[in-house]
């Protein structure tokens, strides 16, 4: 194994002396294509817009005001907290964290039960679980709707064995939306987690049943502290793709379920586009998704502080 | 006893119900795709009437189109992003610490990191900025770059795990780094290169948002198509372009299982 250690010694292949022609196509294509466009769009949240979806090079904090700040209809009215826009992401954010729970409540037994399987079929029981992250998420999204819709399999199904007398409307609800937000992305966290319980040393769980532990409370403080790690990256993994989702909230949405996302993508659509205010809308996003990952590296490094300690 | 302390009462159902949740969908969309009812809500028998017309039906020249751009640009995209990523993870792993090695991590794995839509609306603006037209070019281009940590995660958990020996052993004999690389280093990474292309493959085959931020008018790929298609109701020719795509993503993650599994026999 070459961990970081041995591959500090600049190895036998003599590959150093290409050290940078190796790397420049991989800081040119990301710099180039990902790191200035995301500097270009920090700069265009702060320019003015003009109609027809172009910007005019005006700096101004009219997008940011716009998002924050109420001033009624014609501009001319004391300035409020505008709550449209916060109610937009507080929805996204509460939808996100509740998939994120409902992934682990499922995904947490689910990569247990995998990883305590004998080591010859677990393979079988991953590929099972990896074969729906594959599918086009587009495919998986139509699928479910398909699925749940009024007159769709699921509502005559329950009608046929008698568990509805009538369909019951799912789609274009908060609740579709949470379930396509769930399907998607279940596999993200079964995948960190069961990744996590493989290495896991049961002579711990034995050491606490010999102690009279109940099988629970041994989840509660042997199990979930150690593999906590895996179920951080898990809940990570959902619940930022879960928080700029388009798909299931404008497939499986209407109106009433609007989420960042489709704020985000109406702004770039059309002659009603707004393009300073998307950019704005978009660094506003990100700065939730880089505050959810500093938590998660926060207890990353805590997890290596006590892996050191022990 | 030891079975006793892996064994949670309800896991297993648990894990039923996880594998029902992320097939029942699949299943049924696959059942009514060989529905011979022109509704979606009745059944008509089996037929496979909606796969003719997803071949010879009045959309069969813009799905025809629209999957040409997207087979193209997943295989260019991927060659090009596996090819970046294996550089990228000889330097990372063979080459020695370097300054900024950690940051040129964090750059592999920034289009993981940044929401996809927040990716697609700067690519957009980069693009309408530096003038370049949307459309074809503009595709591949966001295709490459958001496929590279793709490409790289596998290729580089291969080649951590490959002894620096072998190489080693073929420089001391005089091969020059070319030929160690191809003739010795390559041939041992080849299974994480080819589930890292597999992966970039299928992602760039996936891709919706980015895509429909930077195709610009009049340019298809099949996730772009079948969106216009569903935001007018969901078809029965789209369960059957479901299908197909279906079953091209479970002949792809066959592939990479069992690439992977003859990886894990040799050294």
């Amino acid at each position: 194994m070459a961990g970081p250690g041995t591959s500090g010694g600049g190895g036998g292949g003599g590959w150093r002396p290409l050290l940078v022609p190796l790397l420049m196509p991989t800081w040119l294509t990301i710099g180039i294509f990902l790191v200035l466009p995301v500097a270009l769009m920090a700069v265009y949240s702060f320019l003015t817009k003009e109609f027809r979806g172009g910007v005019i090079w005006d700096f101004t904090l009219a997008a940011y005001d716009q998002f924050f700040v109420d001033r009624g209809l014609f501009g001319d009215e004391p300035p409020a907290i505008e709550w449209t826009y916060i109610a937009i992401f507080w929805r996204s954010i509460w939808q996100a964290g509740l998939a994120t729970l409902f992934c682990l409540l499922v995904g947490f037994p689910t990569a247990w039960f995998i990883a305590t399987r004998p080591a010859s079929q677990r393979g079988v029981w991953l590929f099972l679980i990896t074969i729906p992250y594959w599918v086009n998420l587009l495919i998986r999204t139509v699928s479910l709707k398909f699925l749940i819709r009024d007159n769709g399999p699921l509502n005559e199904g329950l009608m046929a064995l008698g568990v509805l007398d009538a369909p019951v409307t799912l789609v274009n609800t908060n609740l579709a939306v949470q379930l396509g937000l769930f399907y998607s992305y279940l596999p993200f966290m079964v995948l960190p987690i069961y990744a996590a319980v493989e290495r896991y040393n049961f002579a711990l769980s034995e050491a606490a049943a010999d102690l009279y532990a109940s099988r629970w409370v041994t989840l509660r403080e042997i199990v979930i502290p150690v593999v906590k790690p895996g179920i951080v990256a898990g809940c990570i993994l959902v619940f930022v793709p879960s928080l700029g989702a388009f798909l299931a909230p404008d497939l499986l949405g209407g109106a009433k379920t609007f989420m960042i996302g489709s704020l985000i993508e109406e702004q770039f659509k059309g002659s009603l586009g707004n393009w300073p205010f998307g950019a704005a809308a978009s660094m506003i996003l990100m700065t939730l998704v880089l505050c959810a990952l500093m938590v998660y590296a926060r207890s990353a490094s805590q997890a290596a502080g006590q892996g050191a300690a022990r | 006893m030891s079975r006793g302390v892996r064994h949670y009462p309800g896991f297993g159902w648990m894990t039923v119900l996880c594998l029902v949740i992320l097939y029942a969908p699949l299943i049924v969309v696959t059942v009514y795709s060989f529905n011979g009812s022109t509704s979606i809500t009745t059944w008509g028998g089996f037929s496979l009437r909606w796969y003719v017309d997803v071949f010879t039906g009045p959309e069969a020249p813009r799905f025809k189109a629209a999957a040409w751009n997207s087979l193209t640009i997943a295989l260019i995209a991927a060659t090009v992003a596996t090819a970046i990523a294996t550089a990228a993870a000889v330097a990372m792993h063979r080459a020695g610490g370097f300054r900024g090695r950690s940051l040129t991590f964090a750059l592999i794995n920034l289009p993981l990191m940044v929401p996809e839509i927040v990716v697609a609306v700067a690519t957009l603006i980069f693009f309408t900025m530096v003038g370049i037209t949307t459309g074809y070019m503009t595709i591949l281009i966001a295709h490459i770059t958001f496929c590279i940590p793709f490409a790289y995660l596998p290729i580089a958990a291969r080649l951590q795990g490959i002894d620096e020996g072998y190489e080693q052993a073929a420089r001391d004999l005089y091969a020059g780094r070319g030929q160690a690389f191809f003739l010795v280093l390559l041939p041992l990474m080849l299974p994480g290169v080819i589930s890292g292309y597999l992966l970039a493959f299928i992602i760039s085959l996936d891709d919706f948002i980015i895509t429909n931020f930077v195709k610009g008018a009049g340019m298809e790929t099949l996730p772009t198509a079948i969106f216009g298609s569903v935001k007018q109701g969901i078809k029965p020719n789209i369960m059957a372009i479901s299908t197909l795509m279906l079953a091209v993503s479970a002949v792809f993650v066959t592939l990479s299982y069992l690439v992977n599994r003859v990886g894990r026999k040799s050294p």
